[in-house]
């Protein structure tokens, strides 16, 4: 009796639902979305590259300003130019959540030079700790991971900011002008302390 | 078994709505009240795998099995790499140790039948497993009648396929090694659609490499039987630019279907392609057959009379067979293509949906992913990408989302394509494997 209650009302429903379907699409969540980008970027975004960044730990808001940028092409990329264009802003948020949420994962083992290291923490501490906590691990600093993340990422990262197809603010172009003055090979010491994973 | 409890719990959800139930249509409200929740997954390649980790990942109280014949597996994409010597059989090798550390039972056995009516499972060996959702990822089967006189034989002993990575990519790749300088290579890429879209000439691009470093004197030669292919415009200005194509010294040479392409027959013995117009001897012969979806899935009747399988998109349950899902190469999930990216996504909205069905919930919307990495040369990375949703009952691209590499040759981003494509193959094995 009950059961032939339930399917009337599940009949009317679904009626009503495939007359609603045609016009409102639903948003995925936010484990559905971050799912997709497993494939490249790891279980919950933890990647162990060489080349493809963790995305697990990273900044709200900074996943968001980076797929914002890939969309509309201010950041150069291969690939995530093309990815991006496939989801909205709300779809972009729902990723940050999901990322956010997940524990900051460093590869260890990846090759760096241990002189080269040290003098990279030294580096880090004059001039890039202010704005990039922890090593460049701490998300309340709405930038990417630092510390740990692969490798090539990071040499990627700073032939992009030294050639200008990546911008960056007005600070961290001061900063970065006076660093690189100061120690021409300031890029590569960085590299090597990050590639080390530990503080 | 009581299920009362679970039926006004659904029904509150429907009145609670108020009359306009938004989603009730997606909801499955007479599930059996969170008593029994076993999955049977047929199928240990990347579709099977994922979807075992990931129905565990978002429901641990689900008793998943992963049925598998093969103790090791061998991944398909990326053994191109193996005919160039770049990379080892070892590395291209995955077992199921990382799915028993989720709690997933793995069985290595053969399916030897599925009674869909009675929900269960049978095995070579004489098992029988009964399941409330079985989840169907067999991959693909070879139609060895494309070519006449191929057939499996001739392809584990002389003339293999090695569309599936394993005895016959190490056989490739020895026969290559032994081939004299001078002699031809032949690779007879399959109509559409088959498993791995641009592998055919992924596969031409790393034998010309290693060809061209070792015997610079020999020739590739594509037989298809196709009249254009996937990342058409990137592999042929990657030969233009690695491989002299278009010249009279080109390693690689290619012949589209109608131009006497398509290979309707093989002579074994004389090592010999026949098409329409002209004979073709070869030194190595690499017959890539059509294809169907795999045997278990022609056996249980999942297929149409396209010979794959027809599923609902947002859950990847046949639409032929209730309970059962089919994921991977052997679904019908166009207009994403047969490729391992595809379907390690395909498994997680197919695990999401079997979670969402198994406890009455709301069938998640999905979303999809594809990207797919092809190496040209050293330095020479290139890559197709899409996002997917689900819409009106089917799977539609995102408009706007996806594409190609751009054709203009960027040294920098070429190069870095390489490496990401090496990246995505650590991260999506160790997606589904790890």
């Amino acid at each position: 009796m009950k059961r032939k209650v339930i399917l009337k009302y599940v009949v009317i429903a679904g009626a009503l639902i495939l007359i609603g379907q045609q016009t409102t699409l639903a948003t995925p969540t936010a484990k559905m979305l971050a799912y997709t980008c497993a494939g490249c970027h790891g279980t919950n975004g933890a990647s162990n590259g060489p080349a493809i960044p963790s995305l697990a730990g990273l900044s709200k808001p900074y996943l968001v300003e980076s797929m914002e940028s890939y969309k509309d092409g201010s950041r150069v990329s291969t690939i995530m130019d093309r990815i991006a264009k496939g989801y909205s802003k709300k779809e972009f948020e729902l990723m940050g959540d999901f990322f956010a949420k997940q524990k900051v994962h460093k590869i260890s083992k990846q090759k760096f030079n241990k002189a080269s290291a040290k003098a990279g923490k030294k580096l880090h501490n004059k001039y890039c700790k202010k704005c990039h906590e922890s090593g460049g691990t701490n998300p309340e600093d709405d930038a990417g991971q630092l510390l740990g993340n692969a490798r090539l990422y990071l040499e990627y990262t700073f032939e992009d900011l030294t050639d200008k197809s990546r911008s960056m603010d007005k600070k961290m172009t001061k900063k970065m002008k006076k660093m690189l003055k100061k120690d021409p090979k300031a890029s590569v010491k960085l590299i090597d302390y990050y590639s080390k994973g530990e503080k | 078994m009581s299920n009362n409890k679970h039926d006004r719990r659904n029904f509150l959800k429907i009145v609670g709505a108020g009359g306009i139930a938004t989603t009730v249509a997606l909801y499955t409200p007479f599930a059996i009240g969170g008593a029994s929740k076993k999955v049977i997954i047929i199928g240990g390649g990347m579709g099977g795998a994922t979807a075992a980790k990931y129905i565990k990942m978002m429901d641990s109280s689900v008793d998943v099995t992963l049925i598998e014949t093969n103790r090791d597996y061998f991944t398909c994409f990326t053994s191109n790499e193996v005919l160039s010597g770049h990379r080892k059989m070892s590395q291209i090798k995955f077992g199921y140790a990382g799915l028993e550390k989720h709690g997933i039972k793995v069985v290595i056995d053969t399916v030897s039948a599925i009674d869909a009516k009675g929900k269960t499972v049978k095995t070579k060996t004489g098992k029988s497993f009964a399941y409330d959702r079985c989840v169907v990822s067999p991959g693909v089967d070879f139609k060895y009648d494309s070519v006449e006189g191929y057939n499996s034989e001739v392809a584990y002993s002389k003339i293999p396929h090695a569309w599936k990575a394993g005895p016959q990519t190490v056989m490739l790749r020895q026969q290559l090694v032994s081939m004299k300088d001078g002699g031809t290579v032949i690779i007879a890429p399959p109509v559409n659609p088959f498993r791995c879209p641009p592998g055919p000439y992924e596969r031409a691009s790393q034998i010309a490499y290693y060809l061209k470093k070792n015997k610079p004197k020999s020739k590739v030669l594509i037989l298809d039987a196709k009249q254009r292919f996937s990342k058409f415009g990137l592999f042929t200005n990657g030969w233009k630019k690695h491989y002299g194509y278009g010249t009279e010294n080109s390693i690689i040479e290619w012949v589209a279907s109608d131009q006497g392409g398509l290979v309707e027959r093989v002579d074994v013995k004389n090592m010999t392609l026949h098409g329409e117009f002209d004979k073709h001897k070869g030194d190595v012969i690499n017959i890539i057959p059509a294809q169907t979806a795999g045997g278990i899935a022609l056996a249980t009747g999942l297929t149409d009379s396209s010979g794959w399988c027809p599923v609902q998109g947002n859950t990847f349950e046949s639409t032929i067979h209730k309970n059962i899902h089919v994921i991977g190469d052997a679904a019908i999930a166009s207009p994403m293509p047969k490729s391992g990216y595809a379907a390690n996504s395909e498994a997680k909205v197919c695990a999401a949906a079997i979670v969402a069905l198994l406890s009455g919930d709301k069938i998640p919307e999905p979303s999809y992913v594809n990207t797919c990495y092809s190496v040209i040369a050293p330095g020479d990375g290139v890559s197709v990408a899409m996002v997917y949703k689900y819409q009106n009952g089917k799977i539609v691209k995102v408009k706007g989302s996806g594409g190609l590499t751009p054709i203009e040759f960027n040294p920098k981003l070429r190069e870095r394509e390489v490496e990401y494509g090496y990246t995505w193959f650590n991260n999506i094995t160790n997606d589904a494997f790890g």
